[in-house]
């Protein structure tokens, strides 16, 4: 946002499907040239390029090999890109304890430097509110911006806000394209890919979880985590809307989400909701529990709780 | 009223629950005698093991050492030699630097350390615990939070949700003496958004 960069005139050469599409409805190209705008990797018949979702594993094997060559160009960096599908019998939840949470921010950062969130201009999954407890959960008015010597500031809760997976989710109703869904196992993911940049998802966002990339952005090349997911953490090009993904490429293989384990006071819980003995299962049996905006019925899958 | 209902079979289960375990804890006790057979009477009896180290097949936990100041322990280091002063009274000569903020109107050191063992802490019952089992002594007071943490709600774990996890002990995030928990520096907020040009 700080820098007024054009996206239109600044999209990298690998964003082949919009270019195709812009080249397309503009000059009515030819579908011969097809195959030279788009990769190789992704296409189909007519040499219009496939969804993610269509691709074989051969073609997404080369697909994940054409974007570590992408991404070694564009940073220097050797990464690896992973497609790990969903873990059968899982259906991710998340918790977060109100009654603990100090607001430090320390998961927002954590999460930024898992993830690869632009830091110039600057992107962040989570946003934490201030609030005071007199008024209880008052989205209208909380601070986001609060800045303390120290938290938790006297008579003032926090409460953290990032994708809710919704199982009822909005923002995957309204894809013109199909470049979001929801997984197997509850994650709402995006191919970054395929986004045009409409920005439709991030307008029928309740919770304001989706965030647009207005600028290439902007990562130290020392900071880059390269362990990446090709439906989470990998690089994302300018032009296109990301989100929290519960750490994708970290939970598919048992891992915690990076902000579970960044949190000092042990406030965030995450597990599978399918296993009757896990914490999350725990913490929905014991405590109070609720989600944000019930009333819109978006059936979050990321709950706040009470532990004392 | 439904929910009174409700949370009654839950704290039955409970009880249920650590009974059983506190039973295949005495089962499983036996084995270690050996080791400690050389130690005085008041020796670590069998207690009941946290549900969290023996959880569904497959998980497993860790749980790092416990978080002694600096050349802190063993106690029995200094205290060997020394005769144990039961009086309770300010201590002046060593220790001084703990300040006692935890219900310290009706407690001072012995009621939590050992006075015959150093190197153990004591529960109300005058039953012996090693360091490593704190939770066990913390947990005489705040029940439902050791009932949590058991269960991995309260408190900090890391590693693997569906296997191999390391949780924490109670006083490595809140220091025994003070355990309020200190507040910390936030990090940066984010910057708004500019302004139009």
């Amino acid at each position: 946002m700080s820098s007024g960069e054009d996206p239109k005139q600044s999209r990298s050469a690998g964003m082949d499907r919009r270019a195709f599409l812009r080249a397309a409805a503009g000059a009515g190209l030819a579908l011969a040239a097809a195959p030279a705008l788009t990769g190789c990797d992704r296409q189909g018949r007519l040499g219009l390029p496939k969804h993610l979702k269509e691709l074989t594993p051969e073609e997404l094997e080369e697909l994940l090999h054409d974007l570590e060559v992408r991404f070694k160009a564009q940073t220097g960096r050797d990464f690896k890109v992973g497609a790990d599908t969903a873990l059968p019998g899982v259906m991710f939840g998340y918790g977060l304890d109100l009654s603990r949470c100090i607001g430090c921010r320390r998961c927002v950062y954590a999460c930024v430097q898992e993830n690869n969130q632009s830091r110039d201009p600057q992107i962040h999954w989570i946003t934490v509110l201030q609030m005071e407890q007199s008024k209880g959960i008052d989205l209208a008015r909380s601070e986001r911006y609060y800045d303390p010597d120290k938290v938790p500031l006297q008579d003032h809760f926090y409460m953290p806000v990032a994708c809710m997976h919704c199982a009822n989710a909005p923002c995957t109703k309204v894809c013109p394209v199909k470049a979001t869904w929801q997984e197997p196992d509850g994650i709402v993911v995006i191919d970054a890919d395929w986004c045009i940049g409409c920005r439709y998802c991030m307008a029928a966002c309740p919770y304001g979880a989706r965030h647009f990339n207005w600028a290439e952005p902007g990562v130290p090349a020392d900071e880059w985590n390269t362990d990446t997911h090709v439906l989470g953490n990998r690089p994302r090009p300018v032009g296109v809307v990301e989100k929290c993904t519960f750490c994708i490429q970290r939970t598919r293989r048992g891992r915690y989400p990076a902000c579970v384990e960044a949190c000092p006071v042990g406030a965030r819980k995450f597990g599978n909701l399918l296993d009757p003995d896990s914490e999350i299962r725990y913490v929905m049996r014991h405590k109070r529990v609720l989600v944000l905006k019930e009333e819109l019925n978006t059936q979050p899958r990321f709950f706040y709780f009470y532990a004392t | 009223m439904g929910l009174a209902w409700r949370s009654l079979p839950l704290g039955a289960a409970c009880l249920i629950l650590l009974g059983a375990a506190a039973a295949g804890d005495e089962a499983g006790g036996s084995g270690q005698a050996g080791t400690s057979a050389a130690e005085p009477p008041a020796t670590e009896e069998p207690v009941a093991q946290p549900a969290a180290t023996e959880p569904k097949p497959g998980a497993e936990l860790e749980v790092p050492p416990p978080p002694f100041s600096e050349g802190i322990f063993p106690c029995s280091d200094c205290h060997a030699d020394m005769e144990p002063n039961p009086k309770r009274r300010v201590l002046t000569e060593e220790h001084e630097n703990i300040v006692l903020h935890h219900d310290e109107q009706h407690r001072w050191c012995l009621d939590c350390h050992g006075a015959t063992d150093r190197d153990k802490l004591r529960l109300a019952s005058g039953q012996l615990i090693p360091f490593s089992r704190s939770y066990l002594l913390c947990g005489q007071c705040h029940g439902d939070k050791l009932r949590d943490w058991r269960v991995g709600v309260h408190g900090k774990r890391t590693g693997y949700w569906n296997g191999k996890k390391r949780y924490l002990l109670c006083a490595h995030c809140h220091d025994p003496h003070q355990p309020a928990f200190k507040p910390i520096k936030p990090m940066p907020p984010p910057r708004p958004p500019a302004p139009p040009r």
